[in-house]
């Protein structure tokens, strides 16, 4: 119990620390997924190649690997001097965008076909397409999946607590590195990630409950 | 399509393959894989076995009934516990106090049974019996003494600071305000250059093989820890590395077992004592760290147990 006590400001930075590289990775996550998820399916066949590369490379390299990418080759060979926060954001918000490109291509599967040839032949572009016709109905069926991207992102966040950033688990190492008992700073980050996760949870529920249409 | 398929594959291997070499590289330039502690010196070293070593502790017990004493220890500090992975042999000054301490208890140097335990597990491990003794650069400090008990201290090192051999500026702990200090991720020697006293600028990374491989890049500018560690990665890149400045706080080094073993605890620290005064220690001290640079200093006075 006093392990909480005695570091309150810590675990305070560390939950901070945590939220903070989930959200701002998060929104790049998704702005670049649903970028993404459009390359995919549009007609333009280099953008289409460009999104199965994109997907494919990041979405099947380990997470560690793509952090040791971010924190040993970009500065090396792009901007030196960058914040370790940016780099953990920008490792972190590339990953998750395939898993959401590809959660929404399948989202955008559930529309019949025919609506977007419906769409088109009104005259319709393809950007009007997606707009008013295909993506609004692919968002409901892509939010519980989303849930659990978001839910995923919040725990793999906490590999940026190795390449200097501070949060949860980088909390844990400090601890424990002082002699605190293990189990009780486990039990407590536990509790502080299922905060998160819980809220998350909540939010996309609630969003579901929202956007349900009878089908 | 077919061929616009077989185009985007082959460069997405291409890719790929690309981001692991590369990586692979890094690694391997950051000391993954070095040539380590020459081995032949310490084979020099033996210490007699003792026939009749009896201790009144049930950890000492279990493992004379099992015939081998299992002791957690680094791999990753080079002079001080250091894995080959080509051999998997342990080498380094702490693996030659382990094996003084094991031939005190009746056990030689092959009946020891090595555990290579992180430390952040190491009270954990302990206290579980996992590991009979615990000897890895380990500081003794008052929280862990809470979980864990002590003999010792064998050593005495202190934080210190590594840097590239053309530095000019930081020349101790005081000029490092502003600069970029690596260190591992919730270690203490980070907490301690962290303060307002020194007010350096800090990067946290899981290992010390990419603190130095950032130092060798220009992305930090020092590297802390122990002094002990820091000589041995300081004479793993001789010609690029050196250690500057005082050591800047103390880390007696101890021996780690389980809490409320007393029996054992004092037959560590008598075994540790006994092979202090027949020069065994010395000459391990020489074969070993002494071989990174470090002066070989009197063993401190013995705190655990009183």
């Amino acid at each position: 119990m006093n392990v909480l006590t005695d570091n309150l400001s810590l675990f305070r930075e560390g939950f901070i620390g945590t939220v903070e590289l989930t959200v701002v990775s998060g929104i790049i996550a998704m702005v670049l997924g649903v970028i993404i998820a459009a390359f995919r399916v549009s007609p333009v066949p280099p953008l289409r190649v460009f999104g199965t590369l994109w997907v494919n490379i990041l979405r099947n390299t380990p997470l560690t690997l793509l952090f040791l990418v971010a924190f040993f080759i970009l500065p090396k060979i792009l901007f030196p001097d960058v914040d370790s926060f940016v780099l953990g954001v920008v490792a972190l918000g590339f990953y998750t965008s395939s898993f959401i490109a590809e959660a929404l291509r399948s989202g955008i599967n559930t529309v019949p076909m025919g609506q977007a040839e419906a769409a088109r032949a009104i005259g319709m572009s393809f950007t009007q397409v997606m707009r008013v016709v295909v993506l609004p109905q692919a968002t409901r069926a892509v939010i519980a999946p989303m849930g659990s991207i978001f839910i995923a992102l919040t725990k793999n966040s906490a590999i940026a607590g190795g390449f200097d950033n501070v949060d949860l688990f980088n909390v844990t190492k400090t601890l424990s590195n002082d002699g605190y008992d293990i189990t009780m700073i486990f039990i407590w980050v536990t509790v502080a990630y299922l905060i998160i996760t819980y809220a998350i949870n909540g939010a996309f529920r609630l969003l579901e409950h929202r956007m349900e249409v009878a089908r | 399509m077919k061929l616009r398929k077989s185009v985007a594959l082959a460069a997405a291997v291409a890719a790929l393959s690309l981001t692991a070499t590369a990586c692979g590289g890094k690694e391997g330039s950051a000391g993954d894989k070095p040539k380590g502690p020459d081995g032949k010196d310490t084979k020099a070293l033996s210490y007699t076995v003792k026939k009749d070593a009896s201790v009144d502790s049930p950890v000492f017990k279990d493992a004379k009934k099992r015939g081998k004493l299992v002791i957690g220890a680094k791999a990753d500090q080079p002079y001080l516990g250091f894995q080959d992975q080509s051999t998997k042999e342990y080498s380094g000054f702490d693996i030659e106090i382990a094996k003084m301490i094991a031939a005190d208890l009746g056990f030689s140097a092959k009946q020891i049974e090595w555990k290579t335990v992180d430390s952040g597990a190491r009270e954990t491990t302990v206290s579980k019996g996992d590991v009979d003794l615990m000897i890895g650069t380990y500081t003794i400090n008052d929280e862990r003494k809470k979980q864990i008990d002590f003999a010792g201290p064998y050593y005495h090192a202190g934080a210190s600071l590594l840097v590239r051999k053309d530095e000019k500026d930081i020349k101790g702990p005081e000029t490092v305000r502003g600069k970029k200090v690596c260190s591992i991720v919730g270690s203490t020697p980070l907490q301690n250059i962290k303060k307002p006293k020194y007010g350096a600028k800090v990067t946290e990374l899981s290992k010390y093989s990419e603190c130095v491989a950032q130092m060798l890049n220009n992305q930090v500018d020092a590297v802390t820890t122990d002094d002990a560690i820091l000589m041995g990665y300081a004479a793993q890149n001789p010609g690029k590395l050196k250690v500057v400045g005082k050591p800047f706080s103390a880390e007696p080094y101890g021996v780690g077992l389980k809490k409320g073993d007393k029996a054992l605890q004092k037959a560590v620290a008598d075994a540790i004592k006994a092979h202090q005064e027949n020069g065994d220690y010395k000459k391990a001290f020489e074969a070993t760290i002494g071989k990174s640079g470090s002066e070989y200093k009197n063993p401190p006075a013995f705190t655990d147990p009183k």
